[in-house]
């Protein structure tokens, strides 16, 4: 099943025409609207009829995601505060968050991509899905919800935290779909098997998003719960969940490109790279009102396959990822700089800023471990004092990273410094 | 009045232990008494040694995070019950006690190392009574 046969199977010759068309009224929008885009673009010489077609998309700056924090909360929107409908936050690396806006048209568009998506992974209005991505300023939660009920789903709004009543609901409701991380519907799929109660689900599908995860993962999803997994991705500069997915063949990520177009570039030279080259991927947005973005750094690094696709959508497709240019981590779904463990730290001014992060995957989990090294000035020979320092430390991070982690006290000066690029994290997982 | 204790941060790893008293070995100084604290990350060694500021210095010196701590001795006769009586006197004040260990001082006696929420007040309350204190010279001279 295709959702919309019209814009998912057009020619490519119909693709860049509409891509065309809809930049030049984007540039044209934002360059009036948006003081940061008409500044930039007049600092690099750049004229509205500069931008002919899709072929000068590389004539266009970049935004970044300080970008968007340094006009915090509101200062990149392109239409009067009155238009917009709804806000999300993700949280930032200097403790600002980041801040997106959608109008309701946007919002429309959005569960348009997610009913897509949804759809791709063969998702139809008989289905009941659970939603079980966190509901609230993260986009997952409600972004799917839209997609799901747009689609005429059964809609089942779990959210996260509560596995036993989840798995209850799916035995009971008769689910046969569900969106959520790939590692919490590995620990979804343990939780029934322990129970007994893996042949007593109806699912049949999954929709897996918001973390990296490998084709092992995807393979051992399928095989313990006899479904197919399919991926989903997204950020919310962009949009949310529904930027792309993969259809049943599995080869690449369709990108909803009526909205957005993607493009590869060098992160050294920012270059554009030529199709089937990784580099990192780069989305200008051709039809938001509220938050449109020209050339957003998402710093995942993959490559695009223009080729149409045996499922008959003729939309670019990204691969698997292959690593970040930055060294952001994903852990729970939740994105996370080393960096804002650092100024965490730095602010509390009780240690030293020498940290080390170990994020591992324990029963399908993800852990998130620091290393801070205890210094003579904060001392004690009393474990209660020790036991005190270990508890606020933890406390502050997981204010700043909004993520629960486990403080481990080490010695002084065991921490590994280096001259150039000091190694704050060892990830576990294997996720690349 | 006041011992100088000794307490040295080690972590849970194979040798640390064994570091800490090559380090105070290399440097003369003699172990008079010990307790290690335990906890699943890191170890909290309470020394007393023969010369505790040489013995900071050093460890400082090798990397390990060590400071001194006031604490006090009390002497003890080998009597049922000389414990509790001694901390009947520190408990009705509603003193705390943060933690104790043993010291060998002799065959008549022994003593109790101990650390109370209060150390200033636990000791005048000590005074009152007819116990005797262990000095920091008795510590250097045990050897």
């Amino acid at each position: 099943m295709i959702w919309n046969e019209s814009k998912e199977c057009m020619s490519r010759d119909e693709m860049h025409a509409l891509q065309s068309a809809r930049l030049v009224k984007m540039v044209e929008r934002v360059y009036y609207n948006v003081p940061f885009y008409r500044k930039k673009m007049q600092e690099m010489g750049l004229e509205l009829g500069d931008v002919k077609g899709i072929e000068d998309i590389t004539k266009l700056p970049f935004t970044t995601k300080s970008d968007l924090r340094d006009n915090y909360p509101f200062g990149l929107l392109a239409v009067p505060r009155s238009e917009i409908v709804r806000v999300h936050a993700s949280s930032g690396t200097t403790g600002k968050a980041t801040v997106v806006a959608y109008t309701r048209k946007d919002l429309d568009l959005w569960s348009e991509c997610v009913a897509r998506a949804f759809t791709m992974a063969g998702v139809t209005r008989e289905d009941t899905i659970q939603i079980a991505y966190g509901y609230g300023l993260f986009t997952g939660g409600l972004g799917a919800h839209a997609g799901a009920e747009r689609l005429g789903a059964t809609v089942v709004p779990m959210s996260t935290g509560n596995t036993k009543k989840l798995t209850t609901m799916m035995k009971d409701f008769d689910v046969t779909a569900i969106a959520c991380t790939p590692s919490y519907l590995l620990h979804i799929a343990e939780t029934l098997e322990e129970m007994g109660d893996l042949d007593k689900v109806k699912l049949k599908t999954a929709i897996c998003g918001a973390e990296p995860w490998t084709e092992n993962m995807r393979k051992q999803i399928e095989n313990k719960l006899h479904i197919h997994a399919h991926d989903i991705y997204g950020l919310s500069e962009v949009l949310g969940p529904g930027v792309a997915c993969d259809c049943e063949y599995h080869r690449g990520l369709h990108v909803q490109e009526d909205h957005f177009i993607p493009e590869i570039i060098d992160p050294d030279t920012l270059q554009p790279l030529p199709a089937g080259e990784t580099g990192e991927l780069v989305f200008t947005t051709i039809t938001k009102e509220g938050l449109p973005i020209l050339r957003y750094r998402t710093r995942d690094l993959t490559s695009i396959d223009y080729t149409p696709c045996e499922c008959g959508r003729t939309t670019a497709r990204i691969s698997r990822f292959k690593g970040r240019s930055d060294d952001m981590l994903i852990i729970r779904g939740v994105n996370v700089f080393p960096s804002q463990i650092e100024s965490a730290l730095l602010e509390m001014g009780e240690v030293a800023p020498h940290y080390l992060m170990i994020v591992d995957r324990v029963n399908n989990l993800d852990t998130l471990e620091v290393q801070v090294e205890v210094e003579e000035r904060f001392f004690s020979d009393e474990i209660k004092e020790l036991e005190k320092l270990t508890k606020k430390i933890a406390t502050v991070i997981q204010h700043a990273i909004g993520l629960a982690v486990k403080v481990k006290l080490v010695e002084p000066k065991t921490i590994e410094r280096s001259m150039g690029k000091s190694v704050h994290v060892i990830d576990n997982r294997k996720l690349i | 009045m006041y011992l100088k204790q000794l307490s040295v941060f080690i972590e849970n790893r194979e040798g640390r232990l064994e570091e800490v008293l090559d380090v105070l070995k290399k440097n003369n100084i003699n172990i008079v008494s010990l307790s290690l604290a335990d906890t699943s990350d890191y170890g909290l060694l309470r020394l007393l040694v023969t010369e505790p500021e040489a013995g900071r210095k050093a460890l400082s010196e090798n990397g390990f995070s060590a400071m001194l701590t006031d604490v006090l001795g009390v002497k003890l006769r080998h009597k049922v019950g000389c414990l509790q009586e001694l901390l009947e006197v520190i408990c009705k004040s509603h003193i705390n006690i943060e933690y104790m260990y043993a010291l060998e001082t002799g065959n008549d006696d022994a003593s109790i190392v101990m650390k109370t929420s209060n150390l200033e007040k636990a000791t005048e309350l000590l005074k009152e009574t007819d116990v005797e204190f262990v000095t920091q010279d008795e510590i250097r001279e045990t050897v």
